[in-house]
This record gives structure tokens, sequence and C-alpha cells, in this order.
């Protein structure tokens, strides 16, 4: 992902020289990162066992999750970037539940668990994706992907409630 | 004798990871820089030993969480505490709740908010401000969140100005992120 846009100030809409754009700019460093985090947790150069598209995929499930059309756009967009595999894309379906692939399941279970009730989250459901063959390396990919979008997406429903104020 | 804990407290608990953490031995020379591993410096938790195996991302994350917790400016150190404490309530991160709570504890020299937290969450019996930011932490925590415009007004009507608000929008939504590392990777323990 080469491009430099800014997704959330792109789905917050913080248009150059606005009161929102003032106060948000005091961070601009953090902005800076979250956006870096953005692009190493949905594009990373080294994706180990989790394709670009099947983060794309399941950061879509996850903004639907989270109720948050703007964000189901973006990662639509960013699936079809990746050219959309079928296999990959029906993860995003959120009526899928992963069939009969035992991968798919494991890893569309403990994304709808984390990114919904992490706190109902146990060692055993660690356990049922290393059953389903994830090594711990992609684990921790797949645990970083659900963390940063649960962040991003709150981070984008703050601004935009504070841009409600001016 | 180690047992888990599941309540939460302000005394700090071993964290014990479901997954190896990465072997030093083993690092590449970009995990050794998004470790900070130095020949003077070669103490890194587990924690962050366990996040190194997902490196592309620990190298923002490490610079991203200091900013939005330590930065100058904005709203104070104890309020984001606030904030973060709010997300790992509403998460149940017994770890980060400890972590974080006695930080505040710490930074205003006192216990008895977060006593009162720990006993009746939002319906704690604290000042209005701290009650006011504690409410849109756990609102804006939920999963799809919660927070709305009436949450937000009333940080603006207990005093918080933007560039304040914007700090506890920034911590509150960064506990999203660490509880969901935390909580679901290892598990707090009492040894």
């Amino acid at each position: 992902m080469a491009e430099n846009k800014d997704v959330i100030a792109a789905i917050v809409g913080i248009e150059p020289g606005s009161a929102i754009a003032g106060v948000v700019s005091g961070r601009a460093d953090i902005m800076a990162l979250t956006q870096k985090t953005h692009d190493s947790a949905l594009a990373p150069e080294n994706p180990g066992g989790l394709s670009h598209a099947e983060r794309a995929a399941l950061a879509w499930r996850m903004a639907k999750i989270n109720d948050n059309k703007a964000f189901e756009d973006h990662f639509e967009a960013l699936l079809e970037k990746t050219g959309a595999p079928d296999a990959a894309a029906r993860m995003a379906d959120i009526w899928f539940d992963g069939g009969l692939d035992v991968r798919a399941r494991a890893l569309i279970r403990h994304v709808d668990l984390v990114a919904h009730a992490p706190k109902q989250a146990t060692r055993r459901d660690i356990e049922l994706l290393q059953e389903a063959g994830l090594a711990d390396d992609d684990v921790v990919r797949l645990s970083e992907l659900v963390a940063f979008v649960s962040y991003q997406i709150r981070v984008a429903v703050g601004l935009e409630l504070m841009r409600g104020l001016a | 004798m180690s047992e888990i804990v599941h309540d939460f407290t302000t005394e700090i608990p071993v964290w014990k990871p479901y997954v190896t953490p990465l072997n030093l031995a083993d690092a590449t020379a970009k995990q050794l820089e998004a470790l900070k591993v130095t020949p003077s410096n070669t103490k890194v938790s587990d924690y962050v030993l366990v996040l190194a195996h997902d490196v592309e991302t620990l190298t923002h994350r490490s610079p991203l969480f200091n900013g939005v917790m330590y930065n100058s400016g904005g709203l104070s150190r104890a309020e984001r505490e606030i904030g973060a404490v709010g997300a790992s309530i509403v998460n149940r991160c017994i770890y980060c709740a400890a972590v974080h709570a006695s930080r505040y504890n710490q930074l205003t020299k006192s216990t008895d908010v977060i006593a009162a937290i720990f006993v009746d969450g939002t319906e704690a019996e604290i000042e209005p401000r701290l009650k006011a930011i504690l409410n849109f932490a756990v609102k804006l925590s939920k999963c799809p969140p919660e927070a709305n415009a009436a949450d937000m007004a009333a940080l603006v009507e207990v005093g918080l100005n933007k560039e304040e608000i914007l700090d506890l929008i920034l911590s509150t939504s960064l506990f999203g992120w660490a509880n969901r590392l935390m909580h679901t990777l290892g598990e707090p323990i009492r040894e």
C-alpha cells in the first residue's frame, strides 16, 4: 500500500483548515503511526500465513460487527485491490462460518469472538487456532489485526462525535 | 502454587502467555530494532516478546502507545488512565486494569476513585468530570461502540476542551487494542 492516504481523515471527513483538523494536527504523530500500523496490519511486507486478501476480508467482517458502514466500504475496497480470491472473500460474509474449511472456520470464530466480546476469550480459544494449524506467529498476526481494527474504528467514531460538536 | 486472577485489582499480576514468546537468540535484526534491544538493554517482557512475532505492527505500536499515554499537553496523564481503565473494564482485561488503575492511584496519590469504579463501574460516585470521562470510555469501548452525541456533549459540560477530548478518544481506543492482545494471548497469574 504505497499511497499516503490517511484512512481515518478520509472516513471522518477531516478537511484541511477545518476546526477538527486543527485539533487533530496536535496529535499528527499519533495519526501518522495509526496509518502506518493500518498498512502493517492489512498489507504487511511479510504477511506470514495470513494473506492480504484474508486480512482485508476479516477486517471487513469486523467493520460489520462494529456496525460501521464507512469502514465496511474501506475494507471492501482493500479486498478488491487484492483481487478478492473467493476463498478469502467469502470470509467477509457475516453468515459464513467457514463451512468445512477447518482453518477458515477457526479464523472466523476467533475474529468474531475477539472483535465482539474479547472478555469471553480464554486459553482454549488460542488452542483452537493452534489445533486448526496456525503457527504462534500467525496467532499473533491475527490478534494484532483484530485489535488494531477495533482501535481504528473507535478513534474514527470518537472523532465523528467530536466533529458533531462544532 | 499459582492461580489465575479473575477479579479487578490494583496489585499487578504476572502475565503468562498462551503462545511461545520469541526467543531473543532467534530474533531478526528487524525484531531487535523493534524491541529496542541493545547490548546494555536485553530485558524484554514476555508480552513484548509475544508481540515481536508480528514485528511490522510492533515497530509502530510501541511509539504510538507511548505517545498516546505520555505525550505533553492535552488531557492529564491521570485522566488518560481513566480512559484505559474504562476500556479494560468493558473488555475485562484484569492485567491492563491493574496496571492502569495503579498508575492512576500513583499519579493522584489516592485510591478512592479506582476503588469506587471497581465496585460500581459507571455508577461509581465520583466527581462529575471523572464520571463523564469514565462513561464515555466505557460506551466507546462496547462493540458496536455505544458512545453518542449526548456523551460527547457531557464531556464539554464538565470542562474538557477538544484537545483533551481527542486524548481521551485515543487512550480509550488504544486499550480497545491493548486489551484484545493482553487478555486473549495470555492470562494474569498470582504466584
